[in-house]
């Protein structure tokens, strides 16, 4: 596929140099929502992605007939319509998957990366290219959420996508020598382990500066 | 050619315009996924019913079709009609009465359907659901190593009186002629919501479960399941799975 290096650089950019959590920190409040086991986390990945893409796609559609001075209400209005529907569409389809996201659902409404992508890319930039810079943030995003997810399920409840990792006979209750970690339960270990990612992606990338 | 997107006007009527449009097409999607949402939520009340049945809904291909096969009637718990109805089953020729249950956890509502015998005092099964307890504590009140504990207890004591079950640490004893269940560590306001839950319900009931069983249920007023539906009394469509990120307080 023979992308312009402008387009490429929308989709590539967000998923490492720019990454909407680590760079930008933006949209941290949900990802310590709704990583505390691994399945709500990509839904949520996968959720918060179409959202992007398609609110970026439809603001950038009609960039030049919104009037500025009511331009972030309108954007607004373009992102609660896409969640109302994408929740609609998860109600009618993928039940279970609705009720585990609850509440977050609807907030993904006041996800600060949704906002940031329309206002600062756009509203300036062709379909084509909001298209692939809501991907790639979405997909930037998501990444975070599903390693932070990852560690947390297998260390704070010894399983992974529901299923149990660590064996029955390890725990203490059991005679063995192990026990979860509660602390990855709670909200707190979730920036903690954004904080260490965040350390980890710069230390990379500052080596890589300076080659 | 440049449109002056500046003027007032044109500013009110980009936002009139826009809002219609946009109710227009939310107003058609809800439209057209109504019946199945609401499928979808029956389904999942039917399910929690099963489960607290003691069905193996792993094993079941269609639930929906279990569940018709096992619904009897729906009994009005009290005359005023103020309380949800009891739903009947008949599960292995024997008849089960199923009570939903509402309450409150730590950080929203909590809710369950309890299985009675019909002797309306031995608990065949439980289930819990829950909207916002935190996972990995008061989240695990849908587990079946919690429910599974309430399974052959009583919720009457030796001369027929109204008890509950009490939800408890471990190590503390309930009143005499009270039957108890370990709380879930570290889960205490959850558990006790529980605990409350279980009281508070039964007393609401009262008057279903100290009349006597007899055996066409006379002194009911019995309905076909055609025609009222045991749907209309759960408001909050609970479900058994959510996500949180809050923690639950230790004591």
């Amino acid at each position: 596929m023979a992308l312009s290096k402008k387009t490429k650089e929308a989709f590539l950019g967000p998923l490492n140099a720019n990454n909407p959590v680590l760079v930008q920190i933006l949209g941290i409040c949900s990802a310590l929502a709704v990583t505390v086991q691994l399945k709500p986390a990509i839904v949520m990945g996968v959720s918060v992605t179409i959202i992007v893409a398609m609110s970026n796609v439809v603001v950038s559609l009609i960039r030049n007939t919104i009037p500025t001075r009511i331009r972030i209400i309108i954007q607004l209005v373009v992102v609660a319509a896409l969640v109302t529907i994408v929740s609609e569409v998860l109600k009618a389809f993928a039940y279970d998957v609705a009720m585990q996201l609850s509440v977050y659902l609807g907030l993904i409404i006041t996800n600060c990366i949704l906002m940031g992508r329309l206002e600062a890319f756009a509203m300036t930039n062709n379909v084509k290219d909001s298209f692939m810079d809501g991907l790639g943030n979405g997909l930037g995003y998501s990444w975070i959420l599903v390693v932070v997810a990852f560690v947390r399920e297998l260390l704070g409840s010894g399983k992974l996508f529901g299923y149990q990792i660590i064996p029955d006979s390890w725990y203490i209750a059991n005679g063995g020598f192990y026990d979860n970690c509660g602390m990855m339960l709670m909200p707190a270990m979730a920036l903690i382990l954004v904080g260490c990612i965040i350390w980890a992606h710069r230390a990379i990338n500052d080596k890589e500066e300076k080659k | 050619m440049k449109m002056n997107t500046e003027n007032n006007v044109y500013t009110l009527v980009y936002a009139t315009v826009m809002v219609i449009i946009v109710a227009v097409v939310l107003a058609v999607i809800n439209q057209g996924l109504k019946a199945r949402q609401e499928a979808n939520a029956r389904l999942d009340q039917q399910k929690q019913m099963l489960v607290a049945l003691n069905q193996d809904l792993d094993a079941c291909a269609d639930p929906a079709a279990l569940y018709d096969s096992l619904v009897r009637d729906t009994i009005e718990a009290s005359e005023d009609g103020k309380n949800a109805n009891i739903i009947r089953f008949e599960v292995d020729g024997t008849t089960k009465y199923i009570l939903r249950l509402h309450g409150q956890g730590l950080w929203g509502g909590i809710g369950g359907y309890l299985a009675l015998d019909e002797d309306k005092n031995t608990v065949f099964g439980i289930n819990f659901n829950h909207e916002s307890e935190t996972p990995g504590l008061g989240g695990e009140i849908v587990t079946p190593k919690f429910r599974n504990q309430f399974n052959g207890k009583h919720i009457k004591d030796a001369e027929g009186q109204l008890r509950s079950i009490a939800v408890l640490k471990a190590g503390k004893k309930a009143d005499e002629g009270q039957e108890q269940v370990d709380a879930w560590a570290g889960a205490t306001i959850t558990s006790t919501g529980v605990n409350d839950m279980l009281l508070n319900n039964l007393e609401e009931y009262k008057e279903f479960l100290n009349t006597e069983y007899r055996v066409q249920n006379t002194e009911y007023r019995v309905q076909s399941t055609d025609q009222i539906s045991p749907y209309s009394v759960s408001e909050s469509g609970l479900s058994s799975v959510s996500v949180n990120g809050q923690n639950e307080k230790e004591d």
